[in-house]
Order: structure tokens, then sequence, then C-alpha cells
């Protein structure tokens, strides 16, 4: 310090003066703003109280968030009670829950080729069966995934990055990449036929489709459900780790005794939010399989996004109808959520 | 800005004077308020009026298009047209949606004629000679006329398609079989195409484009009948019945590959044309829009020919089909959007316009003279020959189901249902109740008042 001239210190004194002046400057406008503000605010506070205050504060984003969500939500239900193809709701005729009735009109539930809407309930059946598998194998190889990049491995933070970064990647991007892998002419073909093996036509044979739409998936979002669980991970305390290692304590039994109870918050959260996101799944598989062969990985998105606009009749009633039910049952998943983070918090 | 500021008037001033100069400011900008908004108002007047059009493109006609439109452009300085060149899908799922809500471009090119033909409009009190369009258009104009209406005059045809296999010959010489001859069956054909491709390992022996229009041509060969005697759609009949099955029985033999009917789902259209280009299919029901492209990717890859449908217990017809530039009753500009049509439609504008995309004339006084194609190349020319062939072989039927307004929900229902069975979700027995079922209620939503 003593090698710094004063004229040194007087220079960096002056630029730092100049800086305070220049963002001094630059927020003026808004010191300005708030104090014309706040009289009127005063006021108000004095004629509600300040407790209310908060609603004022939050009535902006209220109303934004009432615009562009709960407002499409009553349309929405507003057209899930009407018929016909006219697009404004004023032009189209009420029919109650006709809609409804057509869409759950079944011989039986488990069963889509006994319901007059079959294609709704394969959509259903299909975004079940998705959802299981790809929320195990969602759940499992991230937990895998997390507990390794939770080690002190080389090049940890490489391996961070390489695996959130399919995160980043638009769904139709993830989808056309994994086409052009998979396609008749595809790398996996090149390399099968390379090693002596037959094509296999993967979007032809259902399994495989199915198999695919899950896998492709699963590589896709991985990364994003690995970082909530290295989060956990990374709060459990070390001392606990310490204290197993003392006793001597197996691995596979500190993973089962305090890495798995004390990352059971986070798993739940990992597994409701997969869940969700799962049900929703339309663009990814939409892009790689079309809901095909036949319609063995139509989901129910893909169903509501047909019905409503690339039908030739655009029924905007029956897609809105089954939104509505799609709707309902995002509600009682994001419920779940609610609860299981709730109990985190516990 | 033209104001000029003066500082206060020196010296003691009377009443009236303050009057005067209170309200000299005021009557000054008002007189220069209205000559501004006068100058203004004259030069909006003087803005040319820009008119949208939404274009997809199969080949190169997207390019003609915008060549002609610049050149009316530069003979009428107060129209502007902005040509919105989108894809297909676009044009089959967003623009209805804009239409319904008002927010249309003013004219489109349509293939789904008769569905949107509610928000056509009638050109009529704005075309100078409505004639012309009822001697050049006429049977095609009730394509795009709404049901019961005989008069209106909508649009005119940008090309007129018809359904025919593309055969590769270079494949059938590789492969020492003789190709059929005219007057064939589908039988014939399917049978010779599977050989050659056992014989040169093609993956596609016959492919017909997932699409219902392509599978009508064979169920009219096949006599379909679609319409029952009180008028409605009969769909399933014994012509349906026999090229269903057809179709059913090549997916099982192999003949057809299920990686175009089987591997997508709903009325998802899927195209061979890649496949076609790549040599990996032998013959491939398409239609003659696909002549451009064939003849600038293929080149001298290999030979390729167009041949006549192939024929069954129904005839050898071929479907009429194509694409209309239609319209808008959204338009707040009819005179213009007339103007702009005249134009298009004129008999020399639309020759070149045929000429150099290579299609086959919707206008009957040009297909009568005949179209010259100069660009074409050989194999171009024999194909367009061949297929304004088939054009003078297509049955009433088949014109009366691409005049049919609601034709796309049957070829539509069609093609989901046979896709389910073809790729062994469903028997073709449920296959044929599905349908009956779909169109009767897809029809009736549509009726909804």
């Amino acid at each position: 310090m003593s090698g710094i001239s004063s004229t040194t210190r007087l220079e960096r004194g002056i630029a730092t003066g100049a800086l305070a002046r220049l963002g001094q400057v630059a927020v003026l406008p808004v010191g300005v703003a708030l104090r014309l503000l706040d009289p009127p605010m005063r006021w108000m506070q004095r004629f509600i109280g300040a407790r209310r205050m908060a609603y004022v504060f939050l009535l902006p984003n209220f109303v934004f968030f009432g615009l562009f969500v709960f407002l499409p939500i009553g349309i929405n239900v507003v057209f899930s009670l009407t018929g016909g193809t006219a697009l404004f709701p004023s032009q189209r005729p009420y029919v109650g829950g006709d809609q409804f009735a057509y869409l759950f009109d079944c011989g039986s539930y488990l069963d889509p080729s006994s319901c007059r809407e079959d294609h709704f309930w394969r959509g259903v059946a299909n975004t079940a069966k998705f959802v299981v598998f790809q929320v195990t194998a969602m759940v499992l190889f991230s937990l895998i995934t997390a507990l390794v990049l939770n080690m002190k491995i080389r090049g940890r933070g490489f391996f961070r990055a390489v695996y959130f970064f399919p995160v980043l990647l638009s769904p139709v991007v993830v989808a056309l990449i994994w086409k052009w892998i998979l396609q008749r002419d595809g790398l996996l073909n090149a390399a099968i036929t390379t090693l002596g093996g037959q094509k296999i036509l993967f979007f032809v044979d259902p399994g495989w489709a199915m198999f695919w739409a899950v896998f492709v998936s699963v590589w896709a979002h991985m990364g994003f459900y690995t970082l909530i669980l290295l989060a956990g991970l990374q709060a459990i305390p070390a001392d606990l780790y310490e204290a197993a290692e003392m006793d001597a304590t197996p691995r596979w039994r500190v993973l089962l005794r305090i890495t798995l109870p004390l990352l059971w918050p986070n798993m739940i959260v990992v597994i409701v939010l997969a869940l969700i996101k799962g049900a929703q799944t339309f663009d990814e598989v939409f892009v790689l399989t079309g809901g095909g062969p036949g319609t063995a990985t139509l989901m129910v998105v893909q169903y509501i996004y047909e019905t409503a606009f690339s039908s030739q009749v655009q029924n905007f009633g029956l897609a809105a109808a089954a939104s509505v039910v799609l709707g309902v049952v995002l509600f009682v998943l994001t419920l779940l959520q609610f609860a299981a983070a709730r109990r985190k918090e516990v | 800005m033209c104001l000029i500021s003066r500082g206060p008037a020196p010296g003691p001033v009377s009443g009236e004077e303050t009057t005067m100069r209170a309200v000299a400011p005021v009557f000054t900008s008002f007189v220069l308020s209205v000559l501004s908004a006068t100058t203004f108002c004259g030069l909006a007047a003087a803005e040319p009026t820009t008119l949208r059009m939404a274009w997809y493109s199969d080949g190169n006609e997207g390019e003609v298009m915008a060549d002609l439109l610049k050149r009316f452009h530069e003979q009428n300085k107060d129209i502007e047209i902005v040509l919105d060149q989108v894809p297909f899908k676009a044009i089959n799922e967003t623009l209805p949606v804009q239409l319904a809500s008002g927010q249309a471009p003013d004219m489109a090119r349509v293939v789904d004629m008769g569905g949107l033909s509610r928000f056509a409009l009638d050109m009529r009190p704005f075309l100078k000679d409505p004639g012309y369009w009822e001697m050049n258009f006429g049977p095609f104009l009730e394509w795009m006329r709404p049901a019961g209406d005989t008069k209106a005059i909508p649009g005119f045809m940008t090309q007129l398609t018809v359904t025919g296999p593309f055969v590769n010959k270079t494949l059938f010489e590789q492969a020492g079989v003789a190709m059929p001859g005219e007057k064939s069956t589908w039988e014939d054909w399917a049978k010779a195409a599977k050989q050659v491709a056992d014989k040169v390992q093609a993956p596609f022996p016959l492919a017909l484009d997932r699409s219902g229009h392509r599978y009508y041509a064979l169920a009219v060969s096949q006599g379909t009948q679609v319409f029952g005697a009180n008028g409605e759609p009969d769909v399933v009949d014994e012509g349906f019945k026999r090229a269903a099955q057809l179709v059913y029985d090549w997916h099982k033999s192999g003949v057809m590959s299920k990686e175009l009917w089987g591997s997508v789902s709903g009325t998802a259209y899927r195209g061979a044309n890649d496949e076609f280009k790549n040599a990996q299919v032998v013959m491939y029901l398409s239609g003659s829009w696909q002549i451009s492209q064939f003849a600038k990717t293929i080149d001298n890859a290999f030979d390729w020919v167009a041949v006549p449908n192939p024929c069954g217990p129904g005839g050898c017809s071929s479907m009429p089909g194509g694409a209309g530039l239609v319209a808008f009753k959204t338009t707040q500009h009819p005179k213009e959007v007339a103007r702009v049509m005249e134009y298009l439609a004129s008999e020399p504008v639309l020759a070149e316009f045929y000429s150099r995309s290579l299609f086959v004339p919707g206008h009957l006084g040009l297909a009568k003279k005949g179209v010259d194609y100069p660009t074409a190349s050989p194999e171009a020319a024999a194909a367009l020959k061949v297929f304004t062939a088939s054009a003078a072989q297509i049955s009433p039927i088949a014109y009366r189901i691409q005049g049919y307004s609601n034709s796309r929900i049957v070829l539509n229902a069609v093609i989901s249902r046979l896709g389910q069975a073809v790729s062994g979700e469903t028997t073709l027995e449920d296959a044929y109740k599905r349908i009956t079922a779909d169109v009767a209620q897809q029809i009736a939503e549509r009726n909804k008042k």
C-alpha cells in the first residue's frame, strides 16, 4: 500500500466519485418518479391502512395474471360448453355438458375402442403409460447422475454442464436430432448395419416408438431434475457421513439410511414435477413420432391440438372439454406438489 | 415546425388589439392544422393500397408469382401486394382460424376450396368481365362456391392437379422386369413393383401418399360411389372396401411399407417424394404437382416416367384436384383485390404462370389451346403429357368428390382410420364403422348453428 503514490490514490478517488455521480444521474429519473408517487401513496395508505397496501402493490401482477391465465381458462370453460365451428363464443350454440358426455361415452374406460371418442381415450392411456415409464426412468437416472456428480470426481463441473446442456435445447430441436438418429437411414441404423445387423424401423413398431419417446424425454429433461437432487445432496450435513465413516458403515447402508431419507423431500418435488410435465407432453413426441404408429404414441395434448386445429372441422368445443379434463388432473397433481413442498418445509 | 415565435409587442395596446392578439395564434393554429391535415390526407390518398396474399409452394410457383406481382405493381403503382410465402400446413391450419377471426389476408392459395367457401368473396360486382371467368373456370368455380350458390366467382385455379403414378424406370431396367402397359390393373402394377423391389433391394415397392385424396384415386377405380341415393355421403360401399382391402393386404405382404401409412397418427399427411427422389421407391402414386421438383432434383440420377392411372372394376380414373387463388370477403379493398385477380387470371399471364411452374392448366381456354413448357426437361414434358391425357378421363364421381364441400371430412376420416388398421391397431371392419361415425359426427358439428 505504501508503494501507491498519493496522486494515484487521488485519481482513484476521483474515478470512484465520478462513477458514483454517474450512477446518481442514471437513477435520477427513478428517484424523481418515486418522489412524485410518494404523496398519493401516503394518502392512499392513510385512507386504506398500511396492511391493505400490500394488495395495491400486488395488483399489477394480478391484472397480468388474470388477463393471461385466468381469462383464457374462463374462455376455455365457456368453449367447452358450446358446439359448432364458429370461433367467437357469442356465435357458438350452448350445448351444456354434451361435449363432456361425448368424451366420457365409453363401454369400458379401460378399453379405448369401446369409447365413442376413442382417440381421446387412446391419448389418455398412452399418456398414462408414458408418465409411468418416463417418471420412473427420470427419477432413477437423475438420482444416479446426481449421486455420481456429488462425488469428488475429476471434471465434475464439466460433467454437470454436459448433463444440463440438453435442458437448454428447444424440444423441437431435441426431437429432430433424435429423429435423424433413429430413422431408416439414420445414424443408429447405420451403426447397426455396419456391425452386420438388420435395419430396425423404430417408428413403425409401437413398442420401439414408445421406448424412444420415453428415452428422448428423459435425455432432454434429466439435467433439470439432476440439479434439484444435487442441491438436495449438498444440503445434507457432512458430519452425518463422517460419523458413518467412523462407524465403518457400508456405503449401501449410508445410501439407504442417510442419503435417501434426507433426500426424500427433493425426490417428492422431482416426482411431482416430472408427473406434471409428463402429463403435458406434446412437442417432443409429436415431432419425433407424430403420434404413431397408428395411435401408439398419441398423447392427450396432441389429441387436443388436432381436434381444435388440424382436423377439418375445427372442433374447439370438444378440444376445450378435453383440456378442462386435463386441467383438472394437472390441478390435482399441483396440489400434491404443494402438499409435498409444505411437508418439506415442516 | 414552421411557426415563428415572436416576442411581446412593444407599447400600450387597446382592448380590441388584446383580443385580436389572443385570437390570432388560435386562428393561425387552426388554419395551419386544417392545411396540414389537408396536405396529409392528400398524401395518404396518394399512398398505394397494400394487399396481402398467402401462398404455399410445392415447386417454383412462389418465385413465378412473385415475378408476376412485381410486374403488376409496375403497371399499377396504386396497389402493392405483400406475398406471404407460408408452409402448406399454415394454409390448412392457421388460415381457417384467421378467416374466422377476421384477420385473414386479402387472398390466399388454398386447396380446401369447399371448406373455406363460406369466407370467399364473390367478386362479380368488381370484375370487368365476369363472363370470361365463367367461360374459362366454370367447372372449377363450383369447387369454390358455398353449397347452393351457383353464381359466385371467388377466384381461379392456380393449377389443376391430377393424381397418377411415377415410376422409377431405371429400377425396372436393373431388375429386368417389364413395366405393365396401359390399362394394366393395380394388382398388375403391385406385383411388378414388388418383383423389382425384391431384386434391387428397394425398401418401397409401391408408395401411396398418406392422403385421403390419393386413396380415392384407387377407390374410384375400384368402383366406390361415395354418395348414397339421398345425395349424402355413404362412404363405405363395396368399391371402397375393395380399395381398403388392397391397401391393407399390400401392407401385410410388403408391397407397401408401413413407414408412410402406419408410422404417424390421425390425419397427418406423409408423402414419399423424398424417398422417390432417393431411388427408394419403385412406383409412387402422387400427382402432377410433383413434376417440377422431380425434374429439378432428380436430374440425371435415374430415369423416371409418369404412367396412366392403373385400372380396376370402376375404370382408370385419376382424382382431380388443385389449388385455387381465392379472394376473401374480409378484405377492406375488394375493388383492388378484383383488379389483381383479373390481371393474374388473364390468359397471357396465366399461360406464363402455368408454363414456368410446369402446371396442368386450370383454365379451359388454355387447356384447349395447350400450354408450352419450354423450360421443361424431356422427362417433365413427357409426364405433363401423360397427366394432361389423364385429366380427360376423370370420372364424374371423382369430380363430385372433389367438389363436395365436406370432402375433406370424408378424406380425413378415411386416412385416420385406415392408418390405424394398417398399423395393426384395429381391424378393417372396425375402421369402416369408425369412418361412418366420424363423417356423420363431423358434418353434424359443422352444421351446428
